[in-house]
């Protein structure tokens, strides 16, 4: 029986509506495999490469480089080899006549809400529903859009949360001290409102170090631990990113900032930096970050350190292995239990620059933990 | 959170944060709340436009109508600044800058410095400008470039929602007088903008789109007719780079000359008259420090040396459209 | 007996003394062509400025005219600063960077002599306007001349400061000429106070050669205005000894016009044959406030010539508070 997929543009971000076809890693007649990098994407946000979606061979190319197109249209057509070409061309062609490209609106589907939590009004998006619960955690300076290549794909049977904290997105700027502490703390207090019980925790950065804290204080809350790349597990962090993150009021000051998150500096567009200078410039967002870093960093160095919460409940590391903000050295000389995961080519944002790793590494512990 | 609301909304939403966070701030000018002595309500205006509706009861010992005498309330206004107030006056028209401009420009724009650097005039006076509203000679030019010309004042020219609520926050904070130009057929323009409160630094212009082929300066309502010509022009294979200047002063030369490093090629669209502009400063500005990085001359795409007519057909070819953009565009990118 | 009490009186005498050794030493050394740009010198108009200000407190504003050496010094402006200004040294009042016409302490309430005929008028409805929202009794005094009297701006200023029920008070020092026309000739009724009650303002006329009248009626304006009774305008008819600008032949002027005024009417006699006669004050004491106007006019000028003019960097500083 021949199997003939479809690759198609894929929505990455709640406002994604149209990508741009930058390059074919594949060409016609070229065999692939499941999983491989097929074509780069670049979305006004972002760039991003599209995976194959089977084995078999790239039979068709039907965008071409330089092509604008809407969410879900056809990029072209991988298919095994018993499949004739009259019925790949069927595909195609039935494909484009019935496509039509959603609203940015309608084919968000889910858009972010609010709740007030202990007095802070905090952001949140949910998708999916399933009998696990996933609770995703952003970093430093971030905010819950950085998981757009995650929650989607993770919302697959599964309700997956994630939140801006404090200090960050479109929640409440004001932090009492900006300690990990009280980030934990408001942590909970979402939970309690949105009537969360417990989930599977996925950190990254600072937001794993908030979700150590909080396996620490109210372990039954929590069903397991992903830590992507996280503070907490040793003193060394890059203060001057922290700093130098916290001062940029100017593209030019925040950009090299940014391209150190990478490893793949080409990823740091303009529309990212520009996003990244709306936050920033929000009234009490530099009180909140030079809060942040004088709470969690003495000296250059890390203050809390949660090594001994690792693995007390079912935890796995995953790291990138190019971070130029904290050394995945951090993850040697845990406890046998918990899986270390390198991530090769991807660096301190390794959830968006090997996306399809992470979330696969995440999706098989949460099953194992079942 | 981000929303969108209108520039006149986000103007508003700026006006009404700054009065909530700092007694200090005064708004004042002919109807700016209306009906003020006149026996039916109070805001009954709220602006000719009514951009500054919904204050007065908010404020009202704070939003002050005035009667009309540009001079006097202008001034009034520069001399409140002096004595320690930070007055939002309307000149209702930039147009009418003709019969309050020495306020402005010999008192206002002269005071820190001829007082040898002690004194501080932190006003801002907020003004409409623009054409294609059929409003005819006297009620459409631009004149940004007058203010620019003049050491002491700060010249903005916000473009979009966005803009407009960040940089007119930063113009109330701003110790100097500020000139914020509003251009008439933005008002309605909707807009992404956070419902807190932020300011954008003046002298950073906004790259609005990226292109390496030819680098468009341009600012206020020119910018979305450049998007307009810049979106033919893509199909055409032309990659445009858009600048949107924001401040005219000061300005953020550093990014046009990146810009111009970059592609070589300049088209700079200014809605004003072309003598004297701020198209023929930012030519200038880049023949003397770019001239290496150039591969064509530098085009201008201005409006005629005439008033402004009144007639649509004729208003219509005064405004530069994005038909005159992609056609100075097209021959700087094919110059050779 | 006048109403003040004798620390007052010598005040007042120090205050036109200083005013008038100031110009005519200012007239002296403009002649040696050693001051540049234009002087303007208010000798005769003494008792107006000195009047006024008696009754103002370091945080009312006074706005000037391009005359504005005496309300500088009434309004308590160092004297020596100012020298040094005139002389557009770097230790000048506004550092060398503005000049006989632009002499300014906001500290003092002073917002500046100006330039533009008329140009102080706005700007006190703005201080006016800001001492209200203070909610600290102050006021606003615009002084200006018979000419500024017929310009826009101070008519605006006028309706809007009745209009807005402003604590400012107007003060028209019609000095008989607006450069070389006469003031009968130049304003269209027969007093600029006639004015007043066009734009809803009680309007006074003193003898601005009798300090006592002044003071006066400089006392009633000011304590309406503090206690919110809105603005007064106060026409002070006088005439100014000297002409337009220095260097102005004057050859519109009468024939020995100002030799006329200089005996028969100068304020400055007048007061000290009022105080001696009645014993209020001993002439000597008077003396000796000649001799000190005298000394610090010495030294001032002898600074303001030995001082620096301001250094080449200084060209581009000030022109805003921040850059960008």
């Amino acid at each position: 029986m021949a199997s003939i997929h479809a690759v198609t543009v894929p929505k990455w971000g709640l406002s994604m509506d149209k990508g741009a076809v930058m390059a074919w890693h594949k060409q016609p007649g070229d065999r692939v495999r499941k999983g491989e990098d097929l074509v780069d994407v670049e979305s006004d946000k972002i760039a991003n490469v599209v995976e194959c979606p089977a084995d078999g061979i790239l039979r068709r190319q039907v965008a071409a480089v330089g092509d604008v197109l809407a969410v879900g249209a056809l990029l072209g057509v991988v298919a095994d080899e018993e499949a004739s070409d009259a019925e790949v061309e069927v595909l195609v062609t039935q494909f484009q006549a019935t496509f039509v490209p959603m609203e940015a609106a309608v084919a968000g589907g889910p858009q972010p809400q609010v709740v007030h939590a202990a007095g802070r009004r905090v952001r949140y998006l949910v998708m999916g529903e399933g009998a696990e619960a996933l609770l995703l955690i952003h970093g430093f300076g971030s905010d819950l859009n950085n998981w757009l290549f995650n929650q989607e794909p993770l919302a697959a049977g599964r309700r997956v949360y994630a939140i801006d904290l404090p200090g960050h997105g479109e929640s409440d700027k004001h932090l009492d001290t900006g300690s990990v502490d009280e980030y934990a703390a408001c942590v909970i207090a979402f939970m309690d409102e949105v009537a969360l019980s417990a989930a599977h925790f996925v950190g990254h950065s600072m937001g794993a170090a908030v979700a150590l804290c909080v396996a620490d204080s109210t372990p039954a809350r929590v069903r397991s631990l992903t830590l992507v790349c996280p503070a907490g597990l040793g003193p060394e962090i890059n203060i001057d990113y922290l700093t130098g993150f916290a001062e940029a009021n100017s593209r030019n000051a925040l950009k090299p900032m940014l391209s150190q998150l990478f490893a793949d500096e080409a990823l740091v567009n303009r529309k990212l930096v520009d996003d990244v200078l709306r936050y920033k410039r929000l009234e009490g967002v530099r009180e909140a970050l030079e809060k942040t870093i004088a709470a969690q960093f003495a000296q250059g160095h890390q203050r809390r350190l949660l090594r001994d919460v690792v693995g007390r409940l079912p935890t796995q590391v995953l790291w990138g292995a190019e971070d130029r903000i904290i050394p995945p050295q951090h993850a040697e000389g845990l406890r046998a239990d918990v899986a270390v995961h390198r991530l090769a080519g991807a660096g301190h944002m390794a959830h968006m620059e090997a996306p399809a790793e992470v979330n696969r590494f995440i999706a098989s512990f949460i099953a194992r933990g079942l | 959170m981000a929303r969108e609301i209108s520039y006149q909304q986000a103007i508003n939403e700026a006006l009404r944060q700054e009065m909530e966070r700092d007694p200090s701030v005064l708004v004042m000018g002919e109807d700016n709340a209306g009906g003020e002595g006149s026996p039916g309500e109070r805001d009954a205006w709220g602006g000719v436009l009514g951009v500054t509706k919904g204050l007065y009861p908010k404020f009202p010992d704070r939003v002050l109508d005035t009667p009309i005498s540009e001079s006097g309330f202008i001034g009034a206004a520069i001399g409140a600044a002096a004595a320690g107030m930070r007055p939002v006056a309307e000149l209702m028209f930039v147009d009418f800058m003709g019969v309050c401009f020495d306020q402005i420009f010999n008192q206002a724009a002269k005071f820190k410095y001829m007082f040898g650097g002690k004194a501080q005039t932190p006003v801002v006076i907020r003004t409409m400008v623009g054409a294609g509203l059929r409003a005819a000679g006297q009620h459409s030019q631009m004149l940004v470039n007058v203010f620019t010309h003049i050491p002491g004042l700060k010249v903005v020219c916000p473009a979009t929602p966005y803009d407009a609520k960040g940089l007119l926050i930063q113009s109330i904070r701003d110790n100097d007088p500020v000139i914020f130009c509003e251009h008439k057929l933005l008002y309605g323009l909707k807009g992404d903008v956070p419902e807190e409160s932020y300011a954008i630094p003046f002298g950073e212009a906004n790259v609005v789109r990226e292109g390496k082929d030819v680098t468009i300066v341009t600012f206020g309502r020119m910018v979305h007719l450049s998007n307009e010509a810049t979106a033919e022009l893509a199909k055409a294979g032309i990659q445009c780079e858009v600048i949107d200047l924001r401040t005219t002063s000061p300005l953020d030369e550093d990014t046009v000359l990146e810009s111009v490093a970059k592609t070589g090629r300049v088209v700079v669209v200014d809605e004003s008259n072309p003598r004297c502009s701020i198209a023929s400063d930012i030519s200038s500005l880049i023949a003397m420090k770019a001239f290496g990085d150039l591969k064509a001359p530098i085009e201008m795409v201005t409006a005629p040396h005439t008033p402004v007519p009144f007639a649509d057909s004729l208003e219509d070819l005064y405004i530069p459209g994005p038909a005159k953009i992609r056609g100075a565009v097209e021959r700087v990118a094919r110059y050779h | 007996m006048t109403q003040l009490s004798k620390a007052q009186l010598l005040q007042a005498y120090r205050t036109m003394r200083t005013i008038r050794e100031f110009e005519e030493r200012v007239h002296a050394e403009f002649a040696t062509g050693t001051i540049p740009g234009f002087v303007h010198l208010y000798a005769g108009e003494e008792a107006s400025a000195t009047g006024f200000c008696m009754h103002l407190r370091d945080d009312d504003y006074i706005a000037s005219t391009h005359r504005g050496h005496g309300h500088c010094i009434a309004k308590g402006v160092d004297p020596v600063e100012m020298m040094a200004e005139i002389y557009g040294k770097a230790t000048g009042s506004c550092r060398g960077k503005g000049g006989s016409m632009h002499i300014a302490d906001l500290s003092k309430g002073m917002m500046g002599a100006n330039g533009i005929v008329g140009g102080g008028g706005p700007l006190i409805c703005g201080a006016a306007l800001a001492a209200k929202y203070k909610k600290r009794g102050g006021v606003g005094i615009c002084f200006f001349g018979d000419g500024a009297s017929n310009q826009g701006t101070i008519l605006e200023a006028m309706n809007l400061a009745s209009v807005w029920d402003l604590p400012a008070i107007f003060v028209a020092e019609n000095n008989g000429y607006a450069e070389s026309t006469s003031s009968t000739w130049s304003v269209a009724c027969d007093n600029i106070a006639d004015r007043a009650s066009a734009f809803g303002m009680p309007g006074v006329i003193v003898d601005g050669f009798d300090f006592f009248a002044v003071h006066e009626a400089a006392g009633e304006a000011v304590r309406r205005a503090r206690e919110g009774g809105g603005p007064t305008l106060v026409e002070v008819k006088f005439m100014r000894y000297y002409g337009h600008f220095e260097g102005d032949a004057e050859t519109y002027r009468g024939p020995n016009e100002v030799e006329k005024l200089r005996h028969e009417k100068d304020c400055l006699l007048r007061f000290r044959n009022r105080v001696t006669s009645s014993g209020e004050v001993q002439a000597s004491e008077l003396d000796v406030i000649d001799k000190d106007a005298l000394a610090l006019i010495d030294r001032a000028v002898a600074k303001a010539k030995a001082d620096p003019k301001p250094k080449a960097a200084d060209l581009l500083t000030d022109v805003y508070v921040s850059y960008p």
